[in-house]
């Protein structure tokens, strides 16, 4: 039996292999953003009461940016978790605001009106705002500190107490060292 | 009905295939022409009962049985009936079933066309399509099953992706699937001569025809890839490096590398390892890449739906890769003996660099398609390969690969002598120069454009000037003229001429790929009405949108006229087709071909506020038509290679 022979086949063969399975515990289309840390993009947005905002309007609090969709089930998933927490957080010097990405205006008021969401919502009219900040996947959310910095990114549904504590950090200005993940959709 | 039908069919062909595994241990301890016998009727069961499944299958796709899950996945009452024939392979299962049946079918003519010949060997032939079909067979029957129903039964089906709704998927997909198949019948007889023992060229000229045809369809399937990507996608390119793209190529080197070494053991018996593992390398890879099309591990535009079906499949390939390379091992006794290499100028040192070529460019190739796995793994950095890696790599070598093809048909055997190389090569080489002077002093000044031309065109005229020599010898001899004396050459030498035409075949496919990549132009801009774009040689106008509802989508057409060097050459439609499930347009892409270029128009959005207004993307693309038209050759070329000519057929042992 060529032992020798089989042994050299062996050490080229099951390395491959093993990177190959390697490959079954990690999520391939998963991006991290390069954002953390990083000054948030300024971006004006037309929230659905019909007025304008910009980020720059924002400065001094700490924000919760969250981009959704009404025909994406994590987003419906966290819905009333986000709701919740802005009541929690309402008069403390925070903003909840939601950006409707690749929706129709109907869609997205029901989508509101069902989860009675009171913060404030707009639509990214063409797609900009969700193509500066990375998203790859819905729903994400941003974390803005009161100078404007990213402080965490957590890509897929999250929880409300996630939420809290994350903006809680920010309002210090707090960066995370690593991002969150949750149920999400990737959009096209 | 017809799903308990399909899955029951599936399970009796598993065992069926169970029985051919088993089949040749048990010959070799009993009566051997008895369970020969079993071992071909167990393949023709498999047959008949997997052509039942996917009948089956079929026939619920097209009466829209929404009972079963996969048809209601992939169809709807309003999808034509050629896109449900299509909805097959249009997912996971069924494509699996599609596979599976391809082999089969594969199995069933070899088992049949061998019945009384190879005797020894045929069992264990039998033995490794059985294995391998009973691997997909369980995957099929066990964990991914196309007939698994679902109940309530829905009104009306979730339909094909809308992406898939075209014309090409007709032939994409059987087509590649027949070359990576095709592929298995050289490795089961490979796998067999070195079970049995008998590892000299028997096993080679047996199957030198099933590789060429695999081989036939792995290019066609990979070129009409191509178009479709060109043609339907509409970003303007054929090849976008993708894992899966590279996936369908991989099998490609190993196996068009194994198809000309071959020549090498067969005359010289020189060569033996590298035959035997490369063809276990190229069906390797066929594993290889169905398992990157369903395990999720890489992302890519391509890949099914992952499931559990990724680990079973690696699996199976680590069982490909060690038993085969473990056989090899363990016969390479028998396959050291070899005469040595005469001299380093000659066929066989040639095929041998040809050899070296291609698996360097499967080895970066690979290398860069699971680099980004490979740099998570150790470094734990998020990277991504993408064309600028591939090109730069691959270019240098297939420069190289072109130079090889026109010396290697050529080049005497065992040692090329000073002045057989002067009188095969001299004159193409100085026409090929002239040309590329030429090219020079017309416009072409990049080195490396002006350095593939010229090499594909000395290719061109070594072919021309030895055809031309023997057509001459011919015309001496008998009195042939050129029609004539081509058809008695080609006769006489089927594998040298067919060979010469697939190589003119592939030239064209090269010069397509140069032109394009070296001198293509892009524009983008928002026109208003009647507003110009200028690009090259083109004028392009846009004269209006129209909006007009289809079967399946709403479908928005930008009309711009098109002025080339002055003539007006009509309107060209681009299109944005709205499907109601998929939240973004698919764009459908135009383009006007001609020898020289293509104009290529894509209406990149518009807007809904001021219907006057388009946005438009223009791509000039010089060439790409030779690209199609080198596959056409190819397909000629490789027909004259197999096609019976001789009026007296010897048999293929």
């Amino acid at each position: 039996m060529p032992w020798r022979r089989l042994a050299i086949i062996a050490f080229i063969i099951g390395p491959i292999l093993a990177l190959l399975a390697f490959g079954f515990t990690r999520d391939a289309r998963y991006i991290t953003s390069p954002l953390i840390a990083k000054f948030a993009t300024p971006f004006t947005i037309t929230l659905f009461d019909g007025r304008k905002l910009t980020l720059d309007d924002l400065r001094g609090k700490a924000v919760f940016l969250n981009f959704w969709a009404s025909w994406c089930p994590p987003c419906r998933a966290e819905a009333r978790d986000l709701e919740a927490a802005w009541q929690k957080l309402k008069d403390k010097n925070m903003v909840f605001l939601g950006i409707a990405l690749q929706d129709t205006d109907q869609n997205a008021l029901e989508f509101l009106k069902e989860f009675n969401v009171t913060y404030l919502n707009g639509k990214d009219e063409a797609g900009k705002i969700a193509v500066d900040y990375g998203t790859w996947g819905i729903p994400e959310s941003f974390f803005i500190d009161p100078q404007g910095r990213i402080t965490y990114k957590h890509v897929g549904a999250i929880r409300a107490a996630l939420v809290m504590a994350k903006l809680e950090e920010a309002a210090k200005g707090i960066v995370s060292a690593q991002e969150g993940r949750g149920d999400y959709q990737p959009i096209r | 009905m017809i799903a308990a039908l399909g899955h029951t069919s599936i399970l009796l062909a598993f065992l069926a295939a169970l029985v051919g595994i088993a089949s040749p241990l048990i010959a070799a301890r009993f009566e051997p022409e008895r369970f020969r016998a079993v071992a071909r009727y167990s393949i023709f069961g498999q047959f008949a009962l997997v052509t039942l499944a996917a009948a089956a299958l079929i026939y619920g796709l097209i009466a829209t049985d929404f009972s079963i899950k996969y048809v209601a996945f992939n169809t709807t009452r309003a999808t034509p009936i050629y896109y449900r024939v299509t909805g097959l392979w249009g997912a996971l299962e069924g494509s699996l079933l599609l596979w599976e049946w391809i082999l089969i079918i594969f199995a069933g003519i070899v088992a049949w066309v061998y019945r009384k010949r190879h005797h020894e060997m045929m069992p264990w032939v039998v033995m490794i399509f059985s294995i391998v079909s009973a691997f997909f067979l369980g995957v099929i029957g066990f964990l991914s099953n196309p007939f698994e129903t679902v109940s309530p039964i829905p009104l009306d089906g979730r339909g094909l992706n809308p992406l898939l709704e075209d014309a090409n998927m007709m032939t994409h997909p059987p087509l590649l699937y027949t070359g990576f198949v095709g592929l298995t019948v050289p490795f089961a007889f490979a796998m067999a001569a070195l079970i049995v023992g008998k590892v000299d060229e028997a096993w080679i000229t047996t199957t030198r025809r099933w590789t060429i045809i695999a081989w036939f369809f792995l290019t066609a399937g990979n070129l009409v890839g191509a178009w479709w990507s060109y043609h339907v996608l509409g970003w303007g390119g054929y090849w976008a490096w993708d894992p899966v793209e590279n996936a369908a190529f991989m099998p490609w080197l190993p196996a068009t590398a194994f198809l000309h070494s071959v020549q090498v053991q067969e005359r010289r018996r020189m060569l033996k390892v590298w035959n035997l593992s490369l063809i276990i390398v190229a069906f390797s890879l066929t594993i290889f890449g169905t398992f990157l099309t369903r395990s999720g591990i890489i992302s890519s535009i391509h890949a099914f739906s992952s499931g559990p079906v990724g680990g079973f499949f690696l699996g199976f390939l680590a069982f490909v890769l060690l038993g085969s390379f473990g056989l090899l091992a363990y016969r390479a006794d028998m396959l050291k003996e070899q005469p040595e290499l005469d001299s380093m100028v000659s066929r066989e040192s040639a095929l041998l660099l040809n050899n070296i070529v291609l698996v360097s460019a499967l080895f970066t190739i690979f290398l860069g398609t699971i680099f980004p796995l490979l740099s998570e793994a150790v470094a734990g950095v998020q990277v991504s390969v993408g064309a600028p890696y591939f090109n730069s790599v691959t270019v240098p070598l297939f420069l190289f690969l072109v130079f090889l093809m026109g010396v290697g048909p050529i080049i005497a055997w065992r040692r090329a002598s000073w002045d057989n190389l002067k009188r095969s090569f001299l004159c193409p080489a100085i026409a090929a120069l002239l040309l590329g002077l030429g090219l020079f002093a017309w416009k072409i000044r990049d080195f490396l454009p002006i350095l593939g031309f010229t090499l594909m065109a000395f290719v061109a005229f070594t072919i021309i000037y030895d055809t031309a020599l023997a057509l001459r010898a011919r015309k001496r001899i008998a009195g042939e003229g050129i029609i004539r004396g081509l058809v008695t050459l080609t006769r006489r030498n089927q594998r040298r001429y067919g060979g010469f035409i697939v190589h003119l075949g592939v030239v064209l496919i090269m010069m397509g790929i140069a032109g394009s990549m070296s001198y293509s132009l892009e524009k983008e801009a928002t026109l208003a009405l009647k507003q110009n774009l200028q690009i090259g040689n083109y004028r392009i106008q846009f004269e209006g949108l129209k909006g007009s509802q289809q079967p399946t989508h709403f479908r928005v057409e930008g009309a711009f006229r098109v002025i080339h060097n002055g003539n007006d050459e009509g309107i060209m439609s681009p299109a944005l087709k709205f499907f109601p499930i998929q939240q973004s347009p698919v764009g459908r892409a135009v383009h006007q071909s001609s020898l020289g270029e293509d104009i290529y128009l894509i209406l990149s959005g518009f807007s809904e506020l001021d219907r006057n207004q388009a946005t438009l993307k223009v791509l000039v693309r010089p060439l790409v038509i030779w690209m199609w038209i080198g596959g056409f050759v190819i397909a000629f070329g490789t027909l004259i290679c197999i096609l019976p000519m001789k009026t007296t057929q010897l048999s293929d042992t």
